[in-house]
């Protein structure tokens, strides 16, 4: 009896380690192709990094010289993103955190967020291609690409804004409005600056998704080739995620060197803005009042 | 002035209905006329040839079905295994080093995932497997199941962290070991997490765009099995991507590629309700078991 009770429990820990060995080689399979990935990119790519290469133009059919046009572009679709997503977005996440009643109009404002959180990016594309592009009449342009990318940015913007703004314990609130303020005041001296710092982190998140992506610029504002800087948001431009399709595929006899230089500086330059929100959430969490 | 600024805060939040309901009008408005251009046999049939007339969406839709598949098929298990891994097994030490990592793969963009597919894996694809072209289904499922990976992971890990202690207090106290704890105890409760997590992570892969126009070879041919995975396919976004900016306005390519548009997002529409309808009947019976 004893002895079968000892199997038992021996055959139970093996089990135990085989099933733990298991789940540490899929953990090793998820991290390995990420490490990979950037190191890869890294090494091959450091070499093609140069004064010249980040400030000079493209020459000779891409094939030599720099990627300035492609850097200033997604840099202007960024902050065009911002501009678009940024101030809706908080708005409505001060709504769904402060006013909103829970009733089905807010379950449905829930559920439109996920699902707008959901619609692959080609589809964005069609619709700014079809509503600001074509309707509106924007032509292709980095207006039309902002406005494309802010309202795929819009849901990330407002989902981590309020959670943000959620964490500001409701005594703050209550201690706000016991001193004789009103709703709003409570919000704009106590809530908002309380959760800043949250609402940065989503923020710059959300736009790290915006600058790397390239499905919904391909029809609404990103440019092949531009000899010239756009000089105005109603032009053309170019656009590193984009112009990294181009000489990854439509370009036959490309350097590799500029290639994995290209994809090294849109990696770096995604990998910085999530380094960023990192850095600023951890030390939010440091200083934090409550 | 407060009120002002009160219905604008308003306003604002009741914007996401609009712009999902806009993107649907708009859709509707410039794909449906395909339906009465194109007659429901050509659209139903099995080739892809705008430039003769043959609007045929099929193999488009099951390009995508069998990308999908092998994309489901390495991240369900990869990515639940490791979301298991990271909440209930792994030192802290390990935590911390995955957690950050998996964020950063979540942040790839997918045309860098695309232009490593097409130097690396494809080539390496082409010399192990000895195929014609490494540019196929497979590699495109790869490359999608390293990108639904993240999505998985991370929610799959929130929903196991979100059991409560005493679950695995009381299943060790009645002397389960750790592993039969997890399996017959944690997982079960988190089940519904895990699986708005994998359905998540497979919406993710069906919408993806850049990285399979880049690797999946762009031949619209309709898959004949398991085995079209090492043949060049195409899904339904890459299609878009790579037509729609060559057609002219309004014409009958056009309104295909919308038609295309509206399918895509009656996909993520369905699955984005499915999961937050397992979700919110989750929490329901948690309310109920915890009052």
């Amino acid at each position: 009896m004893a002895s079968t009770t000892k199997t038992n429990s021996a055959r139970r820990n093996s089990i135990q380690t085989i099933g733990f060995s298991g789940l540490t080689l899929l953990a090793i399979l998820t991290v390995l192709p990420i490490l990979f990935i950037v190191v890869y990119i890294f090494v091959k790519g450091i070499s093609a990094i140069s004064v010249e290469f980040l400030t000079g133009f493209p020459s000779n059919g891409m094939r030599s010289g720099g990627i300035w046009p492609a850097i200033l572009g997604t840099v202007l679709l960024t902050f065009g993103t911002a501009i678009c997503a940024v101030p809706i977005g908080i708005a409505a996440a001060i709504y769904l955190s402060e006013y909103a009643p829970d009733n089905r109009w807010t379950r449905l404002i829930r559920i439109s967020i996920v699902n707008l959180a959901g619609i692959p990016s080609v589809v964005y594309g069609l619709f700014g291609l079809g509503i600001f592009v074509l309707s509106l009449q924007m032509g292709t342009s980095i207006l039309a690409a902002s406005l494309t990318l802010g309202i795929m940015t819009l849901p990330v913007v407002i989902s981590t804004s309020e959670e943000a703004l959620r964490a500001v314990p409701q005594s703050f609130r209550v201690v706000s409005r016991s001193l004789g303020g009103t709703q709003w005041q409570a919000i704009r001296r106590i809530v908002l600056p309380q959760s800043v710092s949250g609402i940065l982190t989503g923020v710059i998140l959300g736009l790290e998704r915006a600058a790397g992506e390239t499905a919904p610029i391909l029809f609404t504002g990103a440019a092949f080739y531009l000899p010239t800087l756009p000089s105005s948001a109603l032009d053309e431009t170019m656009a590193l995620p984009y112009h990294l399709y181009v000489i990854s595929t439509q370009v036959p006899g490309m350097p590799s060197d500029i290639q994995f230089g290209t994809a090294l500086v849109l990696l770096v330059l995604v990998l910085g803005l999530n380094l960023l929100a990192t850095i600023i959430r951890s030390r939010a969490r440091r200083r934090r009042m409550w | 002035m407060e009120v002002f600024i009160t219905s604008a805060i308003k306003v604002a939040g009741y914007s996401a209905i609009l712009f999902v309901l806009a993107i649907f009008v708009f859709l509707l408005t410039e794909g449906l006329p395909a339906i009465r251009e194109v007659s429901l046999s050509v659209l139903l049939s099995q080739r892809w040839y705008p430039i003769e007339g043959y609007y045929g969406i099929l193999p488009l839709l099951f390009g995508t079905l069998l990308v999908t598949i092998g994309a489901a098929l390495i991240a369900v298990p990869v990515g639940v295994g490791t979301a298991i891994y990271i909440a209930e097994v792994s030192p802290r030490w390990a935590r911390e080093i995955l957690k950050p990592l998996v964020e950063i793969m979540a942040g790839v963009p997918s045309v860098v995932l695309g232009f490593i597919g097409i130097i690396v894996l494809a080539s390496t694809l082409r010399q192990v497997l000895s195929l014609p072209t490494g540019l196929t289904a497979f590699a495109g499922s790869l490359l999608l199941g390293a990108i639904s990976i993240p999505t998985i992971v991370s929610v799959a890990e929130d929903a196991l962290d979100a059991v409560p202690r005493s679950y695995r207090d009381a299943a060790l106290a009645l002397g389960a070991t750790r592993w039969q704890t997890i399996w017959k105890v944690t997982l079960p409760a988190a089940r519904s997490g895990v699986i708005t997590a994998v359905m998540l992570g497979i919406g993710r892969a069906i919408g993806e765009t850049m990285t399979v126009m880049m690797v999946t070879g762009n031949a619209p041919v309709m898959p004949t099995g398991l085995s079209s995975l090492f043949e060049p396919a195409r899904t339904m976004t890459a299609t878009i991507a790579a037509e729609m900016g060559e057609v002219a306005t309004d014409s009958t390519h056009y309104h295909v590629l919308f038609l295309i548009g509206i399918i895509l997002f009656l996909i993520s529409l369905s699955v984005n309700l499915t999961a937050s309808a397992v979700l919110l009947r989750q929490r329901k019976r948690t309310e109920r078991i915890l009052s």
